[in-house]
C-alpha cells in the first residue's frame, strides 16, 4: 500500500531528479489520461484479452482446430461440448477462433512493422529535403496511391501466390501512403518552427534532425492513425481469407472460416457469425483505443 | 433614464473543472461600470480576459460562471437565456479582440461583414446599411471608405484590420464596448492611432469602455479608473490620474519593471511575488 | 577589433518578377562587448537581419564578417560555438517532447563539451532556475522560464555573440524585466556582445548602447541610445518612432 502510493508520489513529482524519472512520469502521466477514457480503456481491455487467448490458444482451446470429425459437422453452439458448434467438417469453432486469433495478431504485427515505418521515412524525408526529392518521392506516393487496395492485393497473391505473407506484402504496400501524407505534412509545419532552428544552430544536420527531432513528434499522430487504421487491415486480411486469397485452409484465418461458413449461412448461422462477431470486436478495439490514444498523444495538448 | 450603472457586478467567479479538482480563474471580483472608460490591468493569468468574457457570457464548459449579481443596465444576465444572450452580445455589448486577423472572416469582404453585423442587431434595409457602414468606416479615420468596403481582410494591414473590428463592433451602436488588448498585436505609431480612434468614438457616444491590458501605462494614460487584477483577484483600484499614489506593491512592481526610455536605470525591479496576494480578499471596484 | 561586421546585406524572397527584398544594403559594426539594436516596426526587416546573420536564410548578398572570418553560405561548426540566437517566443522554440536535460545534454554533446553533467547544473545555476528544473518537460514551465532556458541553450556553446530575436516581448512586463536584467547579468559575466532586434524603444534603450532604426528593409538612421533619449534624431520617421512611444506612456 505504502509501497505503491510512493510510487505513485514520484511518479507525479514536481521536480524530477532523474532522466529515467522524468520519462516514467510522462508515461505515467498519459496513462491517467487514457484510464480516465471509459470507452478506450474497454478497446484496450478487449484486445489485451484477444493477445492473452491467441498467446494461450493452446491451453484454451477444447479441440483440436484442425480435427475434423464429419460425424459432429454443423452443431449447435453448446451442444456436445462444443462451446461455439462446429463447422461443415466438424472442426470446434471456439478453439479455430482462438487460433485464428493468432493469425490476425500476426497480420497486424506485420502490417505495423512495414507500412507506418515506410511512411514514417519517405514522408519525413521528403517533407524535410524538400525540392526535387520531395516532389519524386511525392509522385511515387501517389502512384501507390492511385492503387486500388484489393485489386493490388489480388495482382500480388496472383503473382506470388496466395498465402498471409504475401497478403500482409500487399497490405502494406497500399497502406503506406498515407502515413507518408501524414508525416510529411507534420514536418513541413515542425520544419520551420523555433526549435527546429534552434537546433540547427546548433550544428546539428539533417539526419539528426530527422531522427531525433521530428520523428518524435509525428510518430504520435501515426500511432494514432495506425490504430484508427488496424480495423481496416483486418477487414482487409479478412477480405483476402474471404475470397480465398489470404490464409488457405485448413487454417482458421477468420475471413476464411466466413468464407466457408456462407454457404451454410440461412441453415446454420453461427459458422459464419462467430467469426464475424470476433473480427467486429477487434476492429472495434481498435477504434475505440485508438481515439483514446488522441487524446494521450496529442502533442498540442499538455496533460499536466 | 435610470441611475443604475451600464454594468454591475457583484462576487464574480469563473471556475474551471480539471482532473485535479477546480481551478479558479476569476475569484469574487466585483465592480461597476458607468458611462466611463474602466481599465483592467493584470499580467496573463490574473483572470482579465476570463472577466471579459464572463461578462458576455463566453466561458465554454467546463467554465462556470458563479455571481451574487450579474447585471447589465439592471437586467440580470446570468440567468438570462441564450437567445437574449445573442441579442445582447454585438448589439449593447460588443468585444474587440486582440488580433483582427482571427476575428475577420477571410472569405467575405470587409464591407459584407459591417453590413451582416448591422443587420443582425437592426431591421435596416441594404441600402442603408451599406450607408451607415460607409460612414462608420469613415469615422475610425479609415481615408478611401468606398475602396476598403470592397476589400477582404487579407488585403489590409493589421491597424487597418483593427480600425474595422472597431467599426464594426460599434455599427449597432452599443453601450458598452469591451476591449481585449485591442493594440497588442500593431506597431507603436499604429496604436496610437487606434487608441485615439477608441477614445474618441466612446467618449462621442457617451459609452462605457472595458479597457482589458497587461500594459499598465498604457492604461493609466486612457482609462478614467483602473482596476488592477491577481490571480483572478482585484489587488487594487484607483482613480488614473492617481496610480502615482498606489500603495499595492504589485502595482508598484508592475510600474517599476517597465524599462522607461527616458529614465533609464542600471536594473529593473523585479516582483517579489508575496504569497499573501493571493489569499487577501478582493478589492471591490463598485462605485 | 570588431565582433561583427556586416556590409551591403541584401536578404530577399521569392525568385525571379517575385523577388521581394527585405533587407536593402545594410552595413553595420558591432564592437566586442557592444550592445547594438535594431528597431523597427513589423515588416520592416530586422528579424531579418538577425536570421540571415545566424544562417536561416540562403538567399542573401554582401558580406558578413564574424571575429575576423568572412561568412559562406555554409556555417562551420566552429561559427556555430562563436554565435547563438535567442527567439522570440518561448512557447515555440522548444521541443515539446524533450526535458531541459535532454535539450541542454544534446547541444553540449554536439559541441564536443566533457563533463556535461557539471556543465549543465552550472549553465541553469547561471540562468537563475537551479537544478530542480532540469528533468522538467517545457510544459511544466512558465513563460519566463522556458525563455531561461532558451537562454541557456544558447549558452551552452559558450559563444561570445548572442542574437536575440524579441526576447521579451511574449513575456508579461514583471517577467520581462527578470529576463532583461539576467541578460544583463550575463553580459559582463561571459563577456557577450549582443545583437538585439525589438521593437519596444524602452527594452532596447535598456540594454543596448546604439540602435539602428529600420524602415522598409534599409537603416534609417545609426544613433546612440543617449542621443535617442534627449531625442535627437535625425530623420523624421525616426523622430515620430520616438514620439509615438513616448506618447503612449504619457
Amino acid at each position: 500500500m505504502s509501497a505503491s502510493q510512493g510510487l505513485r508520489e514520484w511518479l507525479l513529482a514536481e521536480e524530477p531528479t532523474s532522466r529515467r524519472q522524468a520519462r516514467w512520469a510522462s508515461w505515467y502521466k498519459g496513462w491517467l489520461t487514457l484510464r480516465s477514457n471509459t470507452l478506450a480503456m474497454l478497446g484496450l481491455f478487449v484486445l489485451a484479452f484477444l493477445i492473452l487467448a491467441a498467446i494461450f490458444a493452446p491451453l484454451l482451446a477444447t479441440h483440436d482446430p484442425f480435427a475434423q470429425d464429419l460425424g459432429q459437422r454443423l452443431l449447435a453452439p453448446g451442444e456436445n461440448g462444443h462451446l461455439f458448434g462446429t463447422d461443415s467438417l466438424g472442426r470446434d469453432i471456439y478453439s479455430r477462433l482462438l487460433y485464428g486469433a493468432r493469425i490476425s495478431i500476426y497480420i497486424v504485427a506485420l502490417v505495423v512493422m512495414v507500412a507506418p515505418v515506410v511512411g514514417l521515412i519517405v514522408g519525413t524525408v521528403s517533407g524535410y529535403a524538400g525540392g526535387w526529392i520531395d516532389v519524386v518521392l511525392m509522385r511515387v506516393t501517389d502512384i501507390f496511391l492511385a492503387f486500388p487496395r484489393l485489386i493490388l492485393a489480388l495482382a500480388f497473391v496472383a503473382a506470388l501466390g496466395a498465402g498471409i505473407e504475401n497478403a500482409v506484402l500487399a497490405i502494406s504496400l497500399t497502406a503506406w501512403p498515407p502515413y507518408a501524407r501524414i508525416a510529411r505534412a507534420e514536418t513541413l509545419t515542425i520544419r520551420n518552427s523555433d526549435f527546429i532552428h534552434a537546433i540547427k544552430l546548433q550544428g546539428a544536420g539533417p539526419f539528426r534532425i530527422v531522427t531525433r527531432h521530428i520523428w518524435p513528434l509525428c510518430i504520435s499522430s501515426l500511432v494514432i492513425r495506425v490504430t484508427l487504421d488496424m480495423a481496416g487491415i483486418i477487414l482487409t486480411a479478412a477480405g483476402l481469407g474471404f475470397l480465398g486469397l489470404g490464409a488457405q485452409p485448413p487454417s482458421p484465418e477468420w475471413g476464411a472460416m466466413i468464407s466457408e461458413g456462407r454457404k451454410y449461412i440461412l441453415d446454420y448461422w453461427w459458422v459464419a457469425t462467430i467469426p464475424g462477431i470476433a473480427i467486429f470486436a477487434i476492429s472495434l478495439a481498435f477504434n475505440l483505443l485508438g481515439d483514446g490514444m488522441r487524446d494521450v498523444l496529442d502533442p498540442k495538448e499538455d496533460h499536466s | 433614464m435610470t441611475d443604475a450603472p451600464l454594468l454591475d457586478v457583484e462576487n464574480l467567479w469563473v471556475r474551471f473543472r480539471t482532473r485535479s479538482g477546480v481551478f479558479d480563474a476569476v475569484r469574487g471580483v466585483s465592480f461597476t461600470l458607468g458611462k466611463e472608460r474602466l481599465g483592467i490591468v493584470g499580467e496573463s493569468g490574473s483572470g482579465k480576459s476570463m472577466t471579459g468574457r464572463a461578462i458576455l457570457r463566453l466561458i465554454r464548459p467546463p467554465g462556470m460562471i458563479e455571481a451574487d449579481k450579474l447585471e447589465m443596465h439592471g437586467e440580470d444576465i446570468l440567468s438570462a437565456p441564450e437567445s437574449r444572450m445573442r441579442q445582447l452580445r454585438g448589439g449593447r455589448v460588443s468585444m474587440i479582440m486582440q488580433d483582427p486577423k482571427f476575428s475577420l472572416n477571410p472569405v467575405m469582404t470587409v464591407g459584407q461583414q459591417l453590413v451582416e453585423a448591422l443587420r443582425a442587431h437592426e431591421k435596416v434595409s441594404r441600402g442603408e446599411a451599406r450607408r451607415r457602414a460607409l460612414a462608420m468606416l469613415d469615422e475610425v479615420a479609415i481615408r478611401d471608405p468606398e475602396r476598403v468596403y470592397e476589400l477582404y481582410p487579407h488585403e489590409v494591414s493589421g491597424g487597418m484590420g483593427q480600425r474595422i473590428m472597431i467599426a464594426m463592433m460599434l455599427l449597432p451602436s452599443p453601450e458598452i464596448l469591451i476591449a481585449d488588448e485591442p493594440t497588442s498585436a500593431l506597431d507603436v505609431s499604429v496604436q496610437l492611432q487606434v487608441l485615439d480612434i477608441i477614445d474618441k468614438l466612446v467618449r462621442d457616444r457617451g459609452m462605457g469602455l472595458m479597457f482589458i491590458s497587461h500594459d499598465l501605462n498604457l492604461v493609466a494614460k486612457f482609462c478614467d479608473r483602473i482596476v488592477i487584477m491577481y490571480a483572478g483577484r482585484i489587488v487594487e483600484t484607483c482613480k488614473a490620474d492617481e496610480l502615482r499614489n498606489a500603495r499595492h506593491p504589485y502595482t508598484l512592481g508592475l510600474l517599476n519593471s517597465v524599462p522607461d526610455l527616458e529614465h533609464p536605470r542600471e536594473r529593473l525591479e523585479v516582483l517579489k511575488r508575496d504569497p499573501e496576494w493571493r489569499e487577501a480578499p478582493s478589492v471591490s471596484a463598485r462605485q | 577589433m570588431s565582433a561583427l561586421t556586416v556590409s551591403d546585406l541584401n536578404v530577399w524572397f521569392g525568385v525571379g518578377a517575385e523577388r521581394a527584398y527585405a533587407v536593402r544594403d545594410v552595413s553595420f559594426d558591432v564592437a566586442k562587448g557592444e550592445s547594438f539594436g535594431l528597431v523597427g516596426e513589423s515588416g520592416s526587416g530586422k528579424s531579418t537581419i538577425l536570421r540571415a546573420i545566424a544562417g536561416l536564410v540562403p538567399t542573401w548578398s554582401g558580406t558578413m564578417v564574424v571575429d575576423g572570418e568572412p561568412l559562406g553560405r555554409r556555417r562551420s561548426k566552429a561559427f556555430y560555438s562563436k554565435v547563438q540566437m535567442v527567439f522570440q517566443d518561448p512557447y515555440a522554440s522548444l521541443h515539446p517532447r524533450q526535458t531541459v536535460d535532454r535539450v541542454l545534454s544534446e547541444v553540449m554533446h554536439l559541441h564536443g563539451v566533457k563533463d556535461i553533467n557539471t556543465r549543465i547544473a552550472r549553465l541553469l545555476d547561471d540562468v537563475g532556475l537551479g537544478s530542480g528544473f532540469r528533468f522538467r518537460y517545457p510544459h511544466q514551465l512558465s513563460g519566463g522560464q522556458r525563455q531561461r532556458v532558451a537562454i541557456a541553450r544558447a549558452l551552452a556553446s559558450g559563444p561570445s555573440i548572442l542574437l536575440l530575436d524579441e526576447p521579451t516581448s511574449a513575456l508579461d512586463v514583471s517577467v520581462q524585466a527578470e529576463i532583461l536584467n539576467l541578460l544583463v547579468d550575463l553580459r559582463s559575466e561571459h563577456d557577450l556582445t549582443y545583437i538585439m532586434v525589438s521593437h519596444d524603444l524602452g527594452v532596447v534603450g535598456h540594454l543596448c548602447e546604439r540602435i539602428a532604426v529600420m524602415q522598409q528593409g534599409a537603416f534609417e538612421e545609426v544613433l546612440s541610445v543617449a542621443d535617442m533619449r534627449r531625442l535627437e534624431a535625425k530623420s523624421p520617421y525616426t523622430r515620430h518612432l520616438l514620439e509615438s512611444s513616448i506618447k503612449s506612456i504619457r
